[in-house]
């Protein structure tokens, strides 16, 4: 057995080794911290996205150890291998982080701030990416590009005006489901991703667009306007799938199973697709085997108001009153409407509406 | 030993007689009395009349209407995980069409509740507010018999529409502008 070859790269004045082949993003990835480069198209289990947004940029200072000229252009390092003795300057070159500003202030400009109502507020990469990068405010003064909302199925929400154009869903849709059903029509700035001919989107696991989009342009219909994603709690759990591994996130208020996601690592990408049957029908407690509370960023919004490891104390008060409980001073579903046990919103298949709330009150 | 020059001598000798009869510490202790009854009251007959409030003080909230008067909250939530004591819940709804001319977004909330026994008023809400829909008013909460009185419902803090009731909007509305926030 030959020994492998390994190449010596430098990424941020930090040195490793990786196998040929590899591109600059992985390598960063593998070092970790800061110094890896962000990405909104590149996603490491789909064969060959990325390329496509542009804020994975990097300075290639040195080509190579055999010819060290540097790079001239800035390059997109989720599509540049890396060549033996590169070195890289990601966060420490001043005109990457200029290229990468204006980069984020071109993904915005058509794209609209309507984050109040959008589902994927709180786990959107485009809106972390925008607060780590760019300005604060807009240059942009004219009419931003508007889509009419189209149909694409029971189950997925399509809102064209978030879409910046990776492609990630269209790869899932070539590389996971049995045919693809849409893809990216018109050219410029009028390119929509569309199905064409109004059809419906639903073969097995192409609910995984939904995980895969880094923006709010693809969300789940059984979630939308539910709940929002940081008061929902994210736990581990698992089922017997004939489909699929069956490993999922399921985030949950209460009891209520709100939403069913693959589990995301920490760049956000799923390993474990999930077909269609798990993500959308099986909203009940008893459907899952629940491990325990899913590890979140500790930077991330979806981890405020959530008391890990929190040990509840013991209820002594049955026991010193002789095994009755306690008279509850007020009963608060008697006076408060949120959250009403006779109404559970887990069990709609799709945003509630004035209608859900009105058949309590009659 | 003495610790600290602040030690205040206490003379303890015995009083004499003319010490004996108050004469000098009534006198004192009543012109004390006499001279407040000319100073300024500084209690108000409160139901009648109202002190006025700093244009900062932070009390009851406000649930704001836009010019249209359609709701301008959208239960984004974010006025919820500002607040430190947890106080606020919410659910939200899709608009139906035919209910444009009640809600300003496609989203907006259903239920809208405040507990302001949790609540300590700090106004975080309606810094973290992106749709300038929850405001602090300057007046506080009425006292109640029971604790069911303090959940706040959304109808309790809806701000009077514009367009039916003008008169009452303007005064609920106090001295704050009117934000036009642009539709995206």
């Amino acid at each position: 057995m030959s020994e492998q070859k390994f190449f010596k790269v430098t990424i941020d004045n930090i040195t490793t080794e990786v196998e040929p082949g590899t591109t600059i993003l992985q390598a960063a990835r593998k070092i970790g911290g800061d110094i890896v480069p962000p990405a909104m198209c590149y996603y490491s289990t789909l064969k060959d996205s990325g390329g496509k947004c542009r804020t994975c940029l990097v300075k290639v200072a040195q080509g190579s150890a055999a010819d060290p000229r540097p790079v001239p252009k800035l390059v997109a390092s989720c599509r540049t291998a890396v060549m033996d003795g590169m070195v890289v300057e990601n966060i420490t070159n001043q005109q990457v982080l200029e290229a990468r500003d204006g980069v984020v202030e071109f993904l915005l400009i058509n794209h609209p701030l309507d984050c109040p109502v959008c589902d994927q507020a709180g786990e959107c990469n485009l809106q972390d990416l925008s607060y780590g990068h760019g300005d604060d405010k807009s240059r942009f003064e004219f009419v931003k590009r508007t889509f009419e909302p189209e149909d694409i199925g029971p189950h997925i929400q399509l809102h064209m005006n978030r879409c910046i154009m990776c492609y990630r869903c269209t790869y899932v849709a070539d590389q996971l489901t049995e045919e693809r059903l849409h893809g990216v029509l018109d050219r410029g700035d009028r390119s929509r991703i569309s199905t064409y001919i109004s059809k419906a989107i639903d073969n097995d696991f192409s609910g995984n667009m939904i995980d895969v989009c880094p923006v709010g342009a693809l969300t789940d219909k059984t979630f939308r306007f539910k709940n929002r994603v940081w008061f929902t709690r994210p736990m581990d759990a698992h089922r017997e799938c004939s489909k699929c591994a069956g490993k999922v996130h399921l985030w949950m208020r209460g009891d209520e199973v709100f939403r069913v996601t693959g589990r995301k690592d920490q760049w956000g990408e799923v390993h474990d697709w999930i077909c269609n049957e798990c993500r959308y029908d099986k909203k009940k407690v008893s459907d899952w085997i629940i491990e325990g509370p899913a590890k979140m960023s500790r930077h991330s919004v979806i981890s405020v108001n959530k008391y890990y490891g929190l040990k509840k104390p013991k209820d002594f008060l049955p026991e010193v009153m002789g095994g009755r409980d306690p008279k509850m001073l007020m009963n608060i579903h008697d006076v408060s409407g949120v959250n009403d046990p006779d109404i559970d919103l887990s069990a709609i298949n799709g945003p509630a509406t004035s209608k859900t709330f009105e058949k309590k009150d009659s | 030993m003495q610790l600290t020059q602040r030690a205040k001598h206490v003379d303890r000798h015995p009083m004499t007689w003319i010490e004996r009869l108050y004469f000098w510490n009534i006198l004192k202790g009543m012109l004390i009395t006499l001279r407040h009854l000319f100073k300024r009251k500084a209690t108000i007959n409160f139901p009648e009349q109202k002190r006025s409030f700093s244009s900062v003080f932070r009390g009851l909230h406000v649930l704001n209407r836009d010019e249209e008067g359609r709701e301008r909250c959208t239960a984004c939530g974010l006025c919820a995980v500002a607040c430190p004591a947890e106080a606020i819940t919410m659910e939200a709804a899709e608009r139906l069409p035919g209910e444009e001319h009640l809600y300003r977004e496609e989203k907006y909330a259903a239920k809208y509740e405040i507990n302001m026994l949790r609540c300590i008023f700090c106004g975080l809400c309606e810094e973290a507010c992106p749709k300038d829909a929850i405001y602090l008013s300057q007046t506080f909460a009425p006292s109640n018999y029971s604790r069911k009185g303090f959940i706040y419902k959304k109808e309790d803090m809806l701000i009077p529409n514009p367009l039916t009731e003008p008169e009452a909007y303007k005064k609920a509305l106090g001295d704050r502008p009117v934000k036009v926030i642009s539709k995206v």
